[in-house]
C-alpha cells in the first residue's frame, strides 16, 4: 500500500472483490464506479439525505460517509443484492401497491431503511415508522404512502428475517 | 393524528378494461424499486471526460486576473475554459419574453467573461479524466478579483443606488401596474379596508438528484447529443441547435430517469450550456453533475417577495376589493428562456382568485440583486398569492368577526357562475367549484368540531389553530404562457401509438416523466381508448428523436395536455385496427368493436378474433386482404389546449397546528385539501401530487430559506443547514376530490401537480395566526421558525 491507493478485499452481494482503490475513496463512488452497483444513489455526499443508505455487516450505514479502505473483510449488501436475494420482495410491492415513490431517487435508501426499521421493531406504529425514515429525505412524496405501505408491510408480518 | 389515510384502493389486478378513474399501479416504478433505474449518474460511456467549475467566491466583483495554467498541468486534465475561450462555441443569452412589456436583462455567457454577479457564478471550468482530478485542480486555479458593491437587499435594488448593470440603467427587471375602472370611487365606499404586509423568504427545490447533463458531440456527422436532466426536452434541443449553431435535427435530447425537478429542471442553466459548448469544443463526451452544495448556489430559488395587500370590506362581509403592492428580488439575470417576470406576474394576475369583488389595484416590481437567480418552481407564484389573499381574508373576517369559512363562503364566485370572464385581473375562469369544495372541505374535517375542541383547549392553555385557504391553480397553459412572448416553447403536445404485432402497443409522448406518473396515466388512457389490457401497453417519453414534438412537463400540463393526445391517438389506432378486422372478416367495420384484446361484434360481444391475428396478418400476411387496402397501425395526434389562456383548477387546503407559546415551536397535527382537477385519471397518482405538493408547501412555510448575509453570501448551503420536512414532521394529509371536467378536451383533465403547494403556506399561516390570535399576536414572515414565532408573541427581541 502505498499513500494513496490500497488494495480492499471484501464481499459486496455475496461476491468477493478484491480491488486496488484509492484511500479516500467511499463505499457508494466504490460500488458505482469500480463495481457498476449504480442502485445506490448519491444526493448530498454529507450524510444527510439517506439516499445512499445501504448494510455492511448487517449495519445500516450511510455509504458516502464511509470509505471502501475502511471495509477489508467487510460484507456489503446493496439494493442489487436484496433485491436479487428477494429478502426486499415484499417491502418492494408494497412500495408499489401504495405508490410509496415518485422519482425514486430516494427508494432505495428508503427500502434499506425500512428494512433495517421491520427487523428492529417489528411492530413498529405510524409514529415510529415516521421516526425512523426521518434520516431520509423525499422530496416527491410527503412521505405518508412510504409510512402506509411500510405500516402494511408489518401489518402482514410477511418480510423475510435477516440480512445476509 | 397519525392515521392511515383513506387511500382510494381500487386496484385492478384482474381488471381487463375501464382503467381511467381507477388507482393503477405505476408499471414503470418496478426498476425503480429495485436500484435498476438510469439517472443521468448511472451513464457509463467511452471517453467520458468530466468537467468541474470554478466559481465566484464573490457576490459581486471584476475577475482581475484568472491563471488556468496550473490546473491544466495537474494529473489527468484534459482541458481548461474560461469565459472567453467558449465564446467561439456558444454565443450569449437574454431571458426576456415579447408579452411582458418592458422586461429586461444583461446577456449572460455559459461561464463569466469579466465580472460575475452572484456567489457561485462560474468562472472557469476544468476537464479531466476523472471528476476526482478535475476537482483537484480546482485547487491550482489562481484568480483575483476587485470585489464590487453587492446590491443584497430588494429595496435596495428598487432605489439603485448602484445598478448591476449599468446598460440598463435602473435595476428594474420587469415591473407592470394595473388598476380596475372606478376602482377609487368603490375603494372610497368601502366600510373597511385592512392592511398587511407579508413577507416570503427564498428557497428553493432541492431535487433529491442534483442537476445533471452530459452532452456526447459526434464531429463526424456534426451532432451533439445531450443525456439531460430536464422537463422539457424540445426546449432544450431548439436552445442547443440555436446558441450552439447546430441544426435542430442534429441536437438529441434523451431523458431516462429524473430524481426529482419540481421546476428546478427546466431552465437554461450556464454551466449545463458551458458542458455542452465543451462538449463540441474537445468532440468528446463530457459530463457535469452538480453537488449538493453547487446545487444551492446555483439551482434557480424562488419566492423572495415583500408584499403589501389591503382588503376593502363592506359591513355585510361583501369583499369590495383588493389592492397588491409586490416587490420580489430575482437575482443579477432574468432566467432563460422563460424569464424571471413571470412569478412576479402570476402573483399580480392570481391575487383573490377564487372571490367576486370586481375592483383590483396592483404595483409589481421585479428586481435584480447580486444573489442567485430565481425563476419558475413549483406552483410559481401561487404559494404568495394565496397566503397574501386568504391571509388578508381572514384578518378581514377577524374585523367583522366572522368566521372565516362563513367569510369566504359568501365572498366566493358562485358554482352556477361559469363561465367567469370578469375577473378584475382579467384572467378567465372556464368552470370553477369553490362552493362545492368548502363544503367538502368543512364534512371532511368536521370543521364544527375541531373548532369546539380548539376552543376547549385553549381553556386549558394549549393553542390551536385552524386555518383555511381557497386557491385557483394555472393548469394545462395555452400558448398564451410562453408562446405568444416568442419563447419556443411548445404548448401542444403529441402522443404516437404503435401496434405491435402480438398485440402488445407501444406509446410514445413528447410529455415526460419525472416520477409524476405521467406514464402511468397514459398506459391507463391508451388501454382503455384502443380496448386492450394494461399489460399489453408499453410507454416510453424523453427522446426527442422519436417523440412527437411537444412542451414536456411543467405547470401541471402533463396528463391534461399528454393524456389528451394519448386518448385521441388511442381512439385513431382503434379506428385503423378495426378497419383491417373488418377487411379480414369481410363484414362491415360498424359491426366490430376492440375489447379485452380482442376484436369482438358490437351487439354480441361474440369475439371475432385476438388482435394478435390482426397483426399477423396485417404484417405478415398483407397479401391476404383486398388489393388496394393498406393498414397503418402507428398513428400520431396531437392536442393544444386554446380557448382559455389557462385551464383553472380550485380547491381549498386546511391546516390544524398547535404552538409551543414557550417555545415558538409548531406542531402540524392534520392537513386536509379538497381540489378539483377536473377528470381524475388515477386517484393514487392524484392525492400523491397533492400530498407530495402539500408537503413541499409546509416546507416553504416552515423550514425552507436561502439565508444570505450583507455581502451576499449564502451561509446555509448545505443539506445540514437548510431544512426540509421530514417524516417525523409532517403531519397525515386528508385529500379529497370535486371534479369539474374541463369541456376543453374529451378526457376533461386538469392539472393537479401544483396546487398542494400553491395552497399549504396560506392554510399554514392561517392556521398559525389563529392559534396566536388570544395574544393579539401575528406573524406574516415565512418561514414561521421557533424563533419569529417568540418575536411576534413578543418573548424575545425582532432582529436588528
Amino acid at each position: 500500500m502505498n499513500e494513496t491507493r490500497c488494495l480492499v478485499n471484501l464481499t459486496v452481494n455475496g461476491q468477493r472483490v478484491s480491488k486496488d482503490v484509492p484511500v479516500r475513496m467511499h463505499l457508494v463512488d466504490f460500488l458505482r464506479e469500480e463495481l457498476g452497483l449504480t442502485g445506490s444513489h448519491l444526493g448530498c455526499e454529507h450524510g444527510v439525505c439517506g439516499a445512499c443508505s445501504l448494510f455492511v455487516n448487517g449495519k445500516l450505514i450511510r455509504g458516502c460517509l464511509v470509505l471502501v479502505a475502511q471495509l477489508e473483510g467487510a460484507e456489503v449488501s446493496t439494493i442489487e443484492g436484496l433485491s436479487e436475494s428477494g429478502e426486499l420482495d415484499v417491502l418492494q410491492q408494497a412500495f408499489l401497491k401504495h405508490n410509496a415513490l415518485q422519482c425514486g431517487f430516494c427508494t432505495p435508501g428508503m427500502l434499506a431503511t425500512a428494512y433495517d426499521l421491520i427487523k428492529n421493531n417489528p411492530k413498529a406504529g405510524r409514529d415510529e415508522i415516521r421516526e425512523y425514515i426521518s434520516g431520509n429525505y423525499c422530496r416527491c412524496t410527503g412521505y405518508q404512502a412510504i409510512v402506509d405501505a411500510v405500516e402494511s408491510v408489518i401489518a402482514e408480518q410477511g418480510i423475510k428475517q435477516g440480512v445476509q | 393524528m397519525n392515521a392511515r389515510s383513506e387511500i382510494p384502493f381500487d386496484l385492478p389486478t384482474d381488471q381487463k378494461t375501464g382503467y381511467v378513474g381507477k388507482s393503477v399501479p405505476r408499471s414503470n416504478a418496478r426498476r425503480l424499486v429495485q436500484g435498476r433505474g438510469c439517472y443521468l449518474d448511472d451513464i457509463r460511456l467511452p471517453r467520458l471526460a468530466h468537467v468541474v467549475f470554478f466559481r465566484s467566491p464573490h457576490a459581486h466583483a471584476r475577475i482581475k486576473s484568472l491563471n488556468l495554467s496550473k490546473a491544466k498541468s495537474a494529473p489527468g486534465v484534459i482541458a481548461v475554459f474560461n469565459g472567453m475561450d467558449l465564446q467561439e462555441f456558444c454565443t450569449p443569452w437574454v431571458g426576456v419574453l415579447g408579452h411582458l412589456k418592458g422586461i429586461k436583462s444583461a446577456p449572460q455567457h455559459p461561464i463569466a467573461i469579466d465580472r460575475v454577479c452572484w456567489q457561485g457564478e462560474a468562472v472557469a471550468a476544468v476537464v479531466a479524466e476523472t471528476r476526482r482530478q478535475a476537482e483537484d485542480a480546482l485547487e491550482f486555479i489562481e484568480a483575483d478579483f476587485d470585489i464590487l458593491p453587492a446590491v443584497v437587499d430588494m429595496r435596495s435594488a428598487l432605489e439603485a443606488k448602484y445598478v448591476i448593470h449599468p446598460d440598463l440603467q435602473d435595476n428594474i427587471c420587469f415591473s407592470r401596474e394595473l388598476k380596475t375602472e372606478g376602482f377609487d370611487e368603490a375603494w372610497a365606499q368601502a366600510d373597511r379596508v385592512v392592511e398587511r404586509t407579508y413577507r416570503f423568504s427564498r428557497h428553493t427545490g432541492v431535487c433529491l438528484e442534483p442537476r445533471a447533463i452530459l452532452a456526447d458531440y459526434n464531429p463526424a456527422d456534426h451532432s451533439l447529443t445531450v443525456h439531460h436532466a430536464t422537463q422539457a426536452p424540445h426546449m432544450m434541443q431548439d436552445i442547443f441547435s440555436k446558441h450552439l449553431n447546430i441544426p435542430e435535427s442534429n441536437v438529441r435530447i434523451i431523458c431516462k430517469d429524473i430524481g426529482g425537478s419540481f421546476g428546478i429542471k427546466v431552465h437554461v442553466y450556464a454551466d449545463e450550456m458551458a458542458t455542452a459548448a465543451i462538449s463540441v469544443a474537445l468532440k468528446r463526451p463530457v459530463k457535469f453533475l452538480a453537488d449538493r452544495m453547487e446545487s444551492f448556489l446555483t439551482d434557480i430559488h424562488a419566492r423572495e417577495h415583500e408584499a403589501t395587500v389591503r382588503i376593502a370590506v363592506k359591513q355585510n362581509g361583501e369583499i369590495v376589493g383588493f389592492d397588491l403592492d409586490d416587490l420580489t428580488g430575482i437575482g443579477p439575470y432574468s432566467v432563460y428562456p422563460r424569464t424571471s417576470g413571470i412569478e412576479g406576474n402570476q402573483v399580480v394576475n392570481l391575487t383573490g382568485g377564487p372571490y367576486r369583488h370586481k375592483h383590483y389595484r396592483a404595483k409589481l416590481n421585479v428586481v435584480f440583486t447580486n444573489k442567485n437567480v430565481t425563476c419558475q418552481y413549483r406552483a410559481v407564484g401561487h404559494p404568495i398569492a394565496v397566503a397574501i389573499t386568504e391571509g388578508i381574508v381572514d384578518e378581514a373576517a377577524r374585523e367583522l368577526n366572522m368566521d372565516p369559512a362563513e367569510f369566504r363562503r359568501i365572498n366566493f364566485i358562485p358554482d352556477d357562475a361559469y363561465p367567469y370572464l370578469s375577473f378584475p385581473s382579467g384572467i378567465k375562469f372556464e368552470c370553477l367549484s369553490h362552493q362545492k369544495s368548502l363544503e367538502k372541505l368543512l364534512t371532511l374535517m368536521e370543521y364544527d368540531k375541531l373548532r369546539a375542541e380548539q376552543a376547549e383547549l385553549r381553556k386549558k392553555g394549549i393553542f390551536r389553530g385552524i386555518g383555511l385557504a381557497a386557491m385557483i391553480e394555472v393548469t394545462n397553459p395555452s400558448p398564451a404562457f410562453y408562446g405568444v412572448g416568442g419563447a419556443r416553447i411548445s404548448a401542444q403536445d403529441g402522443a404516437t401509438i404503435k401496434f405491435d404485432p402480438q398485440g402488445m402497443i407501444t406509446v410514445t409522448c413528447s410529455v415526460t416523466e419525472q416520477g409524476q406518473g405521467n406514464e402511468a396515466v397514459f398506459a391507463q388512457v391508451a388501454a382503455d381508448a384502443v380496448g386492450v389490457s394494461i399489460d399489453k401497453v408499453k410507454v416510453f417519453t424523453g427522446d426527442t428523436s422519436l417523440m412527437p414534438y411537444g412542451g414536456g412537463t411543467w405547470a401541471s400540463r402533463g396528463a391534461g395536455i399528454g393524456g389528451e393526445a394519448v386518448l385521441q391517438s388511442g381512439k385513431a389506432l382503434k379506428s385503423n385496427l378495426l378497419d383491417v378486422a373488418a377487411a379480414i372478416l369481410a363484414v362491415e367495420k360498424a359491426t366490430l368493436d376492440i375489447h379485452d384484446n380482442n376484436v369482438v361484434d358490437r351487439l354480441t360481444s361474440e369475439v371475432k378474433m385476438p388482435l394478435s391475428e390482426v397483426g399477423r396478418v396485417a404484417y405478415f400476411r398483407p397479401d391476404t386482404l383486398p388489393m388496394n387496402f393498406q393498414s397503418e397501425l402507428t398513428v400520431t395526434r396531437h392536442y393544444t389546449p386554446r380557448e382559455y389562456g389557462f385551464t383553472f383548477t380550485n380547491g381549498i387546503q386546511a391546516s390544524y397546528l398547535e404552538v409551543d407559546v414557550e417555545t415558538g415551536e409548531i406542531k402540524l397535527l392534520k392537513h386536509w385539501c379538497v381540489e378539483d382537477c377536473g377528470t381524475v385519471l388515477n386517484p393514487m397518482l392524484v392525492d400523491e401530487q397533492i400530498r407530495g405538493g402539500v408537503v413541499q408547501g409546509i416546507g416553504g412555510a416552515l423550514l425552507e430559506e436561502c439565508l444570505y448575509d450583507e455581502n451576499g453570501q449564502m451561509i446555509n448551503g448545505t443539506m445540514a443547514d437548510y431544512l426540509v420536512p421530514m417524516a417525523a414532521e409532517m403531519p397525515d394529509i386528508v385529500v379529497g376530490h370535486i371534479q369539474t371536467p374541463t369541456k376543453q378536451s374529451e378526457l376533461g383533465a386538469k392539472g393537479a401537480g401544483e396546487a398542494g403547494t400553491a395552497g399549504a403556506p396560506g392554510a399554514l399561516m392561517n392556521a398559525l395566526n389563529d392559534a396566536l390570535s388570544p395574544f393579539n399576536a401575528s406573524l406574516n414572515m415565512q418561514p414561521f421558525t421557533p424563533q419569529r414565532v417568540l418575536q411576534a408573541l413578543g418573548k424575545v427581541p425582532v432582529d436588528g
